[in-house]
């Protein structure tokens, strides 16, 4: 698996955003990540004014490789997938600066066709209610075959056969018999393997999964993942995998960017981020996980409240809710620092958005 | 499927069983004289004469005798003999029935295109001058009733403008403001109703998913919106077309169009009960078949009825 | 047309959840209503509405002490006058006061319209509740009855009944609300069997709350809201259906100053006298925007969500 790829390779003292981001895949030897997101920013116009959804996200993804994207509802997560797919909804949304780098173009330069073709083919998403994101009215060989009757100009029949090869290919039982039935005829768990067979359908480059599995039975969630992490890696797949849940993370995903209102707050290899955090809130979610171990304890919840789009707090955006908070935290943005040991040794892939990432880390 | 068109089915008839009972009671079991307006009024009632239009008409007969009797024809077709041509109903109506069909046809013609082409085009371009236009045009609607748009509508074009005949005849021209009267208000409702559903369905997930499939902005529109958008739209039209067809009682008697609905309201007057009978059973039969096919054409349309 | 109107299962077992009642303060309830009326208040159609509403029902019941003529009498000298100084809108045929019979139609409209109405809403208030509360047998028969009545064209049940008991006020009235009230049933009917299936009534049930005190304070004015909007909407309508009535010759008698007897009388006019029949027409169109708007205000206001 790609994930091991993630090398302790040293590099020299990266100070931008993104140059901190591709440290891993860089490491992995392919000279441009598949994607790469800089600076994106994203607005809604609302009746009370505009709200910065995305302040400046920057991550990448190379051919392989998962990367979790991890925060809370509204903290823009979803909103950067929107972005990079070409489906914000606008108005009220849009994209007001950074690129989105895909195969090293800017797509968000093309025209709308050109990123229409690119949609689907190239890159494609998997939604978290596959029952509402299903049309009901048409059957899911319909829907699974119309990937290759637009985009390939196939014939109705050839999509259908290809529609069953799907099917079978997500493991969905007797797919032949069930190509006509429509999506309320299928369980939660068969209807998610619909959507990524759709998704999968063109074999796309990059496959974007917005919590692909939080609708769905904890017995089925892992199985949902698990089929998903297994045709990432034989189609050599990237895959950005959008959560709140950072069970889900552990098992999957190479690397980890948690996002906090509209910004990137934290960076790491996965397995990094559960020994030791380097931003408040990070450790707060981690804190906030039920532990077996720590039966009869009071379960730690963050206190307070995501903050309203609208009105983000001056300085850092978690200073509210952080039980750290100094009055610099207060005024001044933190950016995200490259993150080392104290010796000063570079930890590849890391990065903090906290003015004392150190006590955090080290502490 | 078949289960349900049984049961469907079998609700029509109870129905129409119910609602030819309720017309009975109404015309034979409330007081009134149904002989009354053949007879002559009551000083000049000669008894014989009475009686053997009683027995002529079966009204001699007791009430559930009455009742089966009427039933039973009717289900054949037959409506009787009306009282004052003292010809068969069916025959009278006949025409008429063709006339008040033109007429039905060509008014949801025209609430199907301008209702769901306005209401589309609504919803498409949301709060454009024309979405603007289109909301004060569906909100005043509801207070103009037939009469006052029928009226306005032969003042202005009938009788200032003169382009079409202030009565309806025969020909085509004589059916548009009649037809117009009929389709204005249900425009409005229909360009509400899609306007609304359009962009409910425009928000919806599966409608993203379409779009992240990287499916033309033409097949997302008019595969995936259109298709969900127009279930409650074709239930309105259909329930719309009943009544239409039904009779269109104002409309007929401002405009003299010679259908069910003026047949009903001249026979009204003349308490020519057999007409009466025959227009509001047919109105009644037809408005519940109607709504049985506007079942049937939902559950086509959306397989989440259909199968379950 | 029942398959199209989707309820929850009727005795559902689905689990409590444990969470406490919703509190039913009184505090809670007047900030509720506060939030409702500043809502209401905020919609400036709801507001002109109201405004009309308003108009019309003090115009019913003090106009006729302000009316410069008896709507019935007669000026032969001065029939179908134009509208002038000593007759506002003119006189009819029979030289009756146009202005003055307006405004005494404004009377026999409201109460009609009102009526009717009220009767409904009793039939059918009372008829859904029963089907929704009682469900099973109960439920069917009446929403069987309800299709039988819903199957009616409304002019046409109408005219139905006046061709039996004549011409007049209390037989329009009848007339209207018979043929009206199964639309009320079904409304009740279906939200009771929402509401009843909603997590607070569960959690009421849960804490031991009586059958009686659930439907009381919990399923029926919940479940009303529906109705009371549907009512205040339809007042409009049913106006309109009086009017009609009689503009067709079957509703309330000819020499009843009432608007739909003067518009049948100004059709013969059309595009010789327009003011017979375009007066009455503004009365007719005004007071069924003002329920409209009204209507729509509440429903805005009573569940945004609906919106």
């Amino acid at each position: 698996m790609l994930r091991d790829n993630i090398s302790k390779q040293d590099e020299g003292g990266g100070v931008t955003t993104s140059e901190i981001l591709s440290v891993a895949e860089t490491g992995g030897g392919s000279a441009v990540p598949l994607l790469e997101v800089d600076n994106l920013q994203v607005e809604f116009k609302t009746r009370d004014g505009v709200a910065k959804a995305v302040n400046g996200v920057s991550y990448s993804v190379s051919a392989g490789e998962t990367l979790a994207v991890l925060g809370e509802s509204g903290s823009g997560k979803s909103v950067t997938a929107q972005a990079i797919m070409g489906i914000l909804d606008s108005p009220p949304g849009r994209v007001a600066g950074g690129e989105v780098r895909f195969h090293g173009r800017d797509i968000l330069k093309m025209s709308d066709e050109e990123r229409r073709k690119l949609r689907g083919d190239k890159m494609a998403m998997i939604f978290q209610d596959a029952l509402s994101s299903l049309n009901p009215v048409y059957s899911v060989g319909d829907q699974l075959g119309e990937m290759f009757r637009v985009h390939r100009g196939m014939s109705k029949k050839d999509s259908k056969a290809k529609a069953i090869e799907l099917m079978d290919r997500v493991k969905i039982p007797a797919a032949k018999a069930r190509v006509g039935d429509y999506p309320h005829q299928f369980s939660g768990g068969m209807r998610q393997r619909i959507m990524i067979a759709m998704a999968l359908a063109l074999e796309p480059d990059l496959i974007i999964a917005d919590e692909p599995t939080t609708a769905l039975d904890v017995t089925v969630q892992a199985q949902v993942m698990d089929l998903l992490a297994e045709l990432q890696r034989e189609m050599n797949m990237g895959l950005i995998l959008i959560t709140h849940d950072l069970g889900v993370v552990a098992d999957v995903a190479d690397k980890i960017a948690v996002m906090y209102a509209g910004r990137i707050v934290e960076t790491a290899p996965v397995h990094e981020i559960y020994k030791r955090p380097s931003h408040p809130y990070t450790r707060g979610l981690l804190d906030s996980i039920p532990r077996l171990d720590q039966k009869g304890q009071e379960l730690y919840a963050i206190k307070g409240l995501p903050p309203n789009l609208l009105r983000i707090p001056a300085g850092c955006a978690f200073s509210p809710r952080c039980p750290k908070a100094q009055d610099i935290c207060r005024t001044e943005i933190p950016a995200l620092h490259p993150v080392t040991e104290l010796d000063g040794t570079e930890l590849p892939g890391r990065g903090s958005a906290c003015h004392f990432w150190k006590d955090q880390i080290h502490g | 499927m078949g289960r349900y068109v049984a049961r469907r089915l079998g609700q029509m008839v109870i129905v129409l069983i119910g609602a030819t009972m309720v017309l009975f009671a109404c015309l034979f079991v409330l007081p009134g004289d149904p002989v009354g307006s053949i007879a002559g009024s009551d000083k000049a009632r000669d008894p014989a004469v009475v009686a053997e239009l009683k027995a002529r008409y079966g009204l001699d007969k007791s009430l559930p005798e009455q009742y089966v009797n009427y039933v039973s024809k009717v289900a054949t077709g037959d409506l009787g003999e009306d009282f004052i041509q003292r010809r068969e109903v069916s025959e009278i109506l006949g025409p008429k029935l063709a006339n008040t069909a033109k007429l039905a046809l060509l008014a949801i013609a025209l609430v199907t295109v301008f209702g769901m082409g306005v209401g589309i085009i609504a919803a498409l371009y949301r709060y454009s001058i024309l979405d603007m236009a289109t909301t004060f045009f569906t909100t005043m609607a509801v207070g103009f009733p037939t009469f006052v748009i029928g009226m306005l509508l032969m003042k202005w074009f009938a009788v200032e403008l003169q382009w079409f005949p202030q009565l309806g005849g025969d020909k085509l021209e004589g059916m548009v403001l009649p037809a117009v009267t009929l389709a204005i208000t249900d425009i409005a409702f229909v360009a509400r109703l899609t306007r609304g559903t359009m962009l409910e369905v425009l928000r919806a997930d599966y409608v993203k998913t379409a779009v992240a499939k990287g499916l033309p902005r033409r097949r997302v529109l008019f595969k995936h919106v259109l298709r969900n958008s127009s279930i409650p739209v074709v239930t309105y039209l259909g329930i719309s077309f009943g009544a239409l067809l039904g009779g269109a009682l104002i409309t007929e008697a401002i405009f003299n169009w010679d259908g069910v609905g003026l047949a009903l309201v001249q026979a009204i007057q003349q308490q020519n009960n057999p007409i009466v009978i025959g227009v509001v059973t047919y109105s009644v039969a037809i408005f519940v078949v109607l709504s049985l096919i506007v079942d049937l054409l939902y559950a086509a349309l959306d397989p989440r009825i259909r199968l379950s | 047309m029942s398959e199209l109107v989707k309820s929850p299962a009727i005795g559902d077992e689905s689990p409590v959840p444990a969470t406490p009642a919703a509190p039913e303060a009184t505090p809670k309830q007047l900030t509720q209503w506060g939030e409702i009326r500043h809502r209401f208040v905020q919609n400036k159609l709801a507001v002109v509405g109201l405004v009309i509403i308003s108009l019309l029902f003090i115009t019913a019941i003090f106009g006729s002490m302000f009316t410069p003529y008896d709507p019935g009498a007669q000026d032969l000298e001065n029939t179908l006058a134009s509208p002038n100084a000593a007759h506002w809108m003119g006189t009819d045929a029979l030289g009756r006061d146009m202005f003055s019979r307006l405004i005494a139609g404004t009377r026999v409209a409201m109460f009609v319209g009102l009526a009717s109405i009220f009767f409904a809403v009793l039939i059918g208030v009372a008829l859904g509740a029963i089907a929704g509360y009682f469900a099973g047998f109960a439920d069917t028969l009446v929403m069987r009855i309800a299709d039988v009545f819903l199957a009616f064209p409304l002019m046409i049940g109408a005219v139905v009944i006046i061709l039996v008991t004549g011409r007049g006020i209390t037989p329009v009235i009848i007339s209207l609300a018979v043929f009206s009230w199964a639309t009320v049933s079904r409304l009740l009917r279906s939200s009771i069997l929402s509401v009843r299936e909603m997590d607070y009534v569960h959690a009421a049930k849960a804490l031991g709350a009586s059958g009686g005190r659930i439907v009381r304070t919990h399923i029926l004015p919940n479940s009303l809201t529906p109705v009371l909007v549907y009512a205040t909407f339809n007042v409009g309508t049913t106006i309109i259906g009086v009017a009609a009535l009689s503009f067709l010759g079957a509703g309330v008698p000819v020499d009843v100053p009432e608007w739909g007897n003067m518009l049948a009388a100004g059709q013969a006019f059309i595009g010789v006298h327009d003011y017979l029949w375009l007066y009455p027409s503004f009365f007719v169109v005004v007071t069924v925007l003002g329920f409209a708007f009204v209507g729509d205000g509440l429903r805005d206001a009573l569940d945004p969500k609906l919106r």
